[in-house]
């Protein structure tokens, strides 16, 4: 028999635990050459604000051994654009879809999840930890107090499934994820990317115009792995694990660390069809180990004690 | 848009020019939908970003495309080391190519260093109708010059030192050019002040131009939105991405 990789979130079906991270997938239909995304268990959207943003000047992208580091600062089109055509363009398309929302203050991020109220997005993803922008973002991500208030004032503006995504660049990040939760996240997903840099040393001059970007690919892996074990086992809310997974293995020990569900995020980079070969990966492995279903996995990692 | 990823063989390769490699990629997919001025992007084995490559011509016929490289860095370092016979992992073809005019039409084609492969399809379509001036550093990194004269093109090649051709940059044998000669379009694709002066000359003379321009780039399909490139639309400025809305765009568009 076939095993079952469906999952529910907050409410939410997902028909296996993959999804795209938003920021790398756009709004889904740059990778529709290669496969449809009905294969995905879910699509988080490229983040969106109330209204449209021009993002960061170029350049927004370098490499990093392992990894990128990437300033874009959350160009996007704004939530009205993004209601009438992504949304209508994502419509039948038999996956979840995820609206990753930001905003510059609390009002702007209240309002924009509120537009989202009657729209078919499945589940809000409240951004609290973009790092390349100067408002907003990560300055609510930061510390439990404005972790907690937002949270707090975006769960009174909607009735849909609210996760919010927390950043790694914190001191201690269970702190964070339990503010949220008791303002009534139904989910957490993490981590963001976390801040890093690069220079050119000809021209001494950092390579992103933003001097700082945020770091993502498999060389922060091993630190997602860390927090997300650290979260699922400080809050009793479902977690979403991301950070660095190129390969269903990856995807394998970010459940067995907690996660209930994983997104894909920089890998597309290097591998446009890793969403993929994750879902198969990891349909072989519960056939090869004799595993039904998804929560089999879920946070089964057995740590050393004493 | 309609690409593929995937790997392909390298059919052939050689070196020639100073760190500049030719390759041949069997590829029937890729080109039997590729045009002039699209790229292909290729993962550079042990590196995390793929490496946009233009390509430089596309033989439907053998179901093969060309590409010319440069090695500027270790990323493309790795991939000159991809011998004939083993595969490339690529995705292709990516990006908006060049307008060709109606049969009959007069083209220039501008190559600047690396710039330069990818006029090369320019001069196939255009055969005879077409006059390649192609600017390089020095004698040994002269590329391609006879590749265009197969093709029916009139080469002029210019070199900073003076090493070999034209002594100077490409801007002057084409003010020349235009003195005489009044073509229907000029192509560009070279480094960022050669294409500001093309473009001023273009203007000048009131001679339609595209561009070919470069960005640091990630996912190379318009997702991840890196490779912004400030442009102007009726009047007004947009960002927008070199892999999805260029890499070739109108001269007005550009800002440089």
């Amino acid at each position: 028999m076939k095993p079952n990789l469906g999952v529910d979130i907050a409410g939410v079906h997902f028909k296996n635990p993959v999804i795209p991270a938003s920021g790398v997938y756009g709004f889904g239909k740059e990778y529709e050459s290669l496969y449809p995304i009905s294969r995905l268990g879910g699509i988080s959207c490229k983040g969106t604000t109330l209204y449209p943003r021009e993002g960061n000047p170029p350049p927004r992208i370098a490499e990093t051994p392992s990894g990128v580091l990437n300033s874009i600062g959350l160009q996007n089109p704004g939530i009205d654009y993004f209601i009438e055509h992504e949304l209508s363009y994502l419509k039948d398309k038999d996956t979840a879809i995820i609206a990753n929302i930001a905003g510059s203050t609390v009002e702007e991020t209240v309002e924009a999840v509120r537009r989202l109220e009657n729209t078919i997005v499945d589940m809000i993803e409240l951004n609290i930890s973009c790092p390349n922008v100067k408002e907003g973002g990560v300055a609510f991500g930061v510390s439990c107090d404005g972790a907690a208030g937002i949270t707090r004032a975006v769960r009174r503006a909607t009735t849909k499934p609210l996760m919010v995504k927390l950043s790694p660049n914190v001191t201690d990040i269970t702190s964070i994820a339990k503010s949220v939760e008791a303002e009534g996240a139904d989910a957490i997903s993490l981590i963001n990317t976390l801040l890093g840099m690069r220079i050119d040393i000809n021209t001494r001059r950092p390579i992103l115009r933003n001097n700082v970007g945020g770091l993502s690919g498999p060389a922060v892996f091993p630190i997602a792995l860390r927090m997300v074990w650290q979260v699922a086992n400080a809050v009793k809310i479902p977690v979403v694990g991301m950070g660095g997974i190129a390969t269903w293995d990856d995807a394998v020990e970010m459940m067995m660390a907690g996660a209930s569900a994983v997104q894909v995020g920089a890998i597309l980079f290097s591998n446009p069809l890793a969403p993929i070969e994750i879902i198969d990966g990891i349909e072989k492995y519960m056939i090869d180990n004799d595993i039904k279903t998804i929560d089999k996995i879920v946070g089964t990692v057995k740590p050393w004690r004493g | 848009m309609n690409y593929i990823c995937g790997a392909f063989k390298v059919t052939d390769k050689k070196q020639i020019a100073k760190d500049i490699y030719d390759m041949r990629i069997h590829t029937p997919e890729v080109a039997n939908i590729a045009s002039a001025g699209q790229f292909i992007h290729i993962k550079a084995d042990g590196f995390f970003l793929r490496r946009p490559i233009s390509i430089c011509e596309i033989y439907k016929s053998d179901g093969e495309i060309r590409i010319v490289f440069e090695i500027r860095g270790k990323g493309t370092r790795e991939i000159a080391k991809i011998e004939i016979g083993e595969d490339i992992d690529i995705m292709a073809p990516l990006g908006n190519g060049f307008d060709i005019l109606a049969s009959g039409s007069k083209a220039i084609l501008i190559g600047g260093g690396v710039g330069t492969p990818p006029m090369l399809e320019l001069s196939r379509i255009y055969g005879e109708n077409s006059h390649a001036i192609i600017g390089f550093r020095t004698a040994d990194k002269v590329m391609l010059s006879y590749d265009f004269a197969k093709n029916g093109s009139t080469v002029q090649v210019c070199t900073e030192d003076g090493t070999t051709g034209h002594h100077g940059f490409v801007t002057e044998p084409l003010k020349e050019y235009l003195k005489q000669e009044n073509p229907n379009i000029i192509y560009a694709c070279g480094p960022r002040p050669m294409l500001a002066a093309v473009i001023d000359i273009a203007k000048e003379y009131g001679i339609r131009c595209q561009v070919s321009l470069e960005e640091r780039m990630g996912c190379g399909v318009g997702a991840c939105l890196g490779c912004a490139c400030r442009t102007v639309k009726d009047g007004e400025e947009h960002l927008t991405h070199v892999c999805k809305d260029g890499p070739v765009y109108e001269s007005d568009e550009v800002i440089l």
